[in-house]
């Protein structure tokens, strides 16, 4: 039931994630992206990361999304697509050397099985203290310094943005 | 129970069509779609091995790239706007003053 419930989500997954490349509108390839956004979604469920599948849905599929949804309508861009030739020498080329790199990643997946040690995310502890509790006490000891830098990394964002999108002389 | 190297296999799969996208399409948005899907896959592979290790590493590294892919998005979205508009192109081809 888990094993068919895998391959038509991956089915789904990968079948969006080449809607993604294939689609002529870009409209079309955000929304194709979103459903890919939300299969991942899934997947974080099914390996039990319910609290990383939640922040993909909001982050992810709410405001990534439709930002690039908004930027494309606010462009125009979906129109007047030039369509490029899909069998090029260099489309071959960059063809062959994607599968160069899905051999390699693959045989390295299939040949080096994961070791390492256990950590304190059990069944148990979960239950005892509950997920999202545990994230957030290690991003509070463990990891205070790089959550520290993602807020300061946010900060420069918004005013990195602000100051992008103010209006110049040069626009007018 | 699903074997942890199906999970990465996916996550290589979806990485590699990430990647011929980003090779291949010249409009940048989709290039910026295209980054988004390989750190997505990336994301993955974090998830399955934290599960399978009972982990919590995994947990937060994603939470982390999460936000930087969020901040990312908009200062990459920001900039696109502002090349559109002084550029009236979104096609990388297009954009060559520099001659690299």
């Amino acid at each position: 039931m888990q094993l068919i419930f895998f391959y038509i989500l991956a089915i789904v997954a990968v079948g969006s994630a080449l809607g993604v490349i294939f689609n002529r509108n870009v409209v079309h390839s955000a929304l194709s992206l979103l459903v890919n956004f939300c299969t991942v979604a899934i997947f974080y469920f099914m390996l039990n990361a319910q609290f990383l599948g939640v922040v993909q849905i909001l982050v992810y599929a709410g405001a990534v999304v439709v930002l690039i949804l908004f930027v494309v309508m606010l462009l125009g861009a979906e129109l007047g697509e030039q369509v490029p030739a899909w069998v090029t020498p260099q489309t071959l080329l960059m063809v062959g050397l994607s599968l160069i790199l899905l051999t390699v990643i693959g045989s390295a997946v299939f040949e080096y099985p994961v070791q390492g040690t256990h950590g304190n995310l059990t069944t148990a502890a979960v239950l005892q203290y509950g997920q999202v509790e545990l994230i957030g006490a290690a991003l509070f000891t463990d990891y205070l310094l790089p959550f520290e830098l993602a807020g300061v990394l946010l900060l420069v964002g918004i005013v990195g943005v602000i100051w992008l999108g103010r209006k110049t002389s040069s626009s007018q | 129970m699903i074997p942890l190297s199906w999970y990465m296999a996916l996550a290589a799969i979806l990485f590699s069509i990430g990647t011929y996208g980003f090779l291949v399409r010249r409009n940048i948005i989709i290039m910026f779609l295209c980054m988004e899907l390989m750190l997505n896959a990336v994301n993955i592979n974090l998830v399955a091995m934290s599960h399978y290790l009972d982990s919590l590493a995994g947990h937060n590294f994603v939470f982390f790239i999460i936000t930087v892919a969020a901040a990312e998005a908009a200062i990459g979205l920001g900039l696109v706007i502002v090349l559109f508009r002084n550029k009236k192109t979104i096609y990388v081809d297009h954009i060559n003053e520099l001659k690299g």
